[in-house]
């Protein structure tokens, strides 16, 4: 007899994605089509792709798709959920996307409680415009636009988005997971879960912040970038749930 | 029967999976492909565990793994 343990999801097409080698964009695609698979809930999604390397994410996707203004794609979701209460809807953002140009967006539709699910991918650089510094990009990071790494008396100090937003009463759950080993895609792919659960038991706004990597614009390797989301990553965003309406006790990161 | 299937037009060489493989039996080969990648391939599928390790972290969905069972 022969199982079947892996294969591509439904949810997914077979257009092979323009994102660079070692590419961890391509990993959470695939762990949003899971998820949503294994909720049994393909056939009524819609998702917004931001601008970014993430622009294409129409391409992939087989369910409906809509490409939003430069950070603008939770107020966009806004309007999408508010006249099709019954889909699923998710907000694909990077983090220049997300905590830069839509900090306002995403703050105002955090706060307002949304029904939709964010996924946030956090790889502290601007990647598609050739690697410049970002919001999220870490004290000592050397960037494009900070040879000699971000310093935090001259550029400021990086935006932690999760415990920002935690602080809100609007948001149902938020949650911060890498795709930095397996053990890490596993416990992103069931926060995805429940952030899609969350928004199908009409519980409000979630978000699911994924620390992420750019081997590109970090010059390195894929295998390098990954270890350096591991441990440089990790220590300066604590990964954890950050605030769970389901649980009266709230953990605070680890 | 094959355990690992894969879908070499889609591989970019970028050897996340070879990292991740816990019997150490991937290895990017000598095989281009027309992206013009070196892809992935298993060296001794004997030896494969079917645990996915590869699959979970390839970020272009080009590996399929089977068990028997």
């Amino acid at each position: 007899m022969d199982k079947i343990v892996f294969r591509k999801p439904k949810l997914l097409n077979d257009t092979p994605m323009h994102y660079c080698p070692g590419c961890t964009h391509g990993i959470v695609h695939r762990l949003i089509a899971e998820a949503l698979e294994e909720l049994g809930d393909t056939d009524n999604v819609i998702g917004i792709a931001p601008v970014g390397c993430a622009v294409f994410a129409y391409n992939y996707f087989t369910c409906d798709m809509f490409q939003a203004a430069h950070g603008r794609a939770p107020s966009v979701a806004t309007g999408v959920k508010r006249a099709n209460p019954n889909s699923t809807v998710f907000v694909y953002q990077g983090d220049g996307d997300l905590a830069s140009i839509g900090m306002a967006e995403i703050v105002h539709a955090a706060t307002r409680g949304e029904n939709i699910t964010v996924i946030f991918i956090n790889n502290g650089i601007y990647g598609m415009t050739g690697g410049q510094m970002a919001p999220t990009t870490l004290p000592g990071q050397k960037t494009t636009t900070s040879q000699s790494g971000r310093n935090p008396l001259e550029h400021g100090n990086p935006i932690k988005i999760c415990e920002m937003l935690s602080t809100l009463t609007g948001p149902a759950y938020i949650a911060r997971t890498s795709v930095h080993d397996v053990k890490a895609v596993r416990a992103t792919r069931e926060a995805i879960k429940k952030g899609f659960k969350m928004q199908r038991e009409k519980k409000g706004f979630s978000l699911i912040e994924i620390l992420s990597t750019c081997p590109t614009n970090f010059h390195m390797s894929p295998v390098a970038a990954l270890e350096y989301a591991k441990t440089a990553g990790c220590e300066a965003y604590p990964l954890g749930v950050y605030k769970d309406v389901e649980q009266s006790n709230e953990v605070k990161g680890k | 029967m094959k355990k690992l299937l894969f879908n070499e037009s889609l591989c970019k060489g970028c050897g996340l999976c070879v990292s991740a493989c816990p019997k150490k039996i991937l290895k990017l080969g000598n095989k281009i492909n027309a992206m013009g990648y070196a892809v992935a391939e298993c060296t001794d599928e004997d030896s494969c565990i079917s645990c996915a390790f590869c699959a979970t972290m390839c970020p272009d969905c080009v590996i399929e793994v089977h068990k028997e069972v």
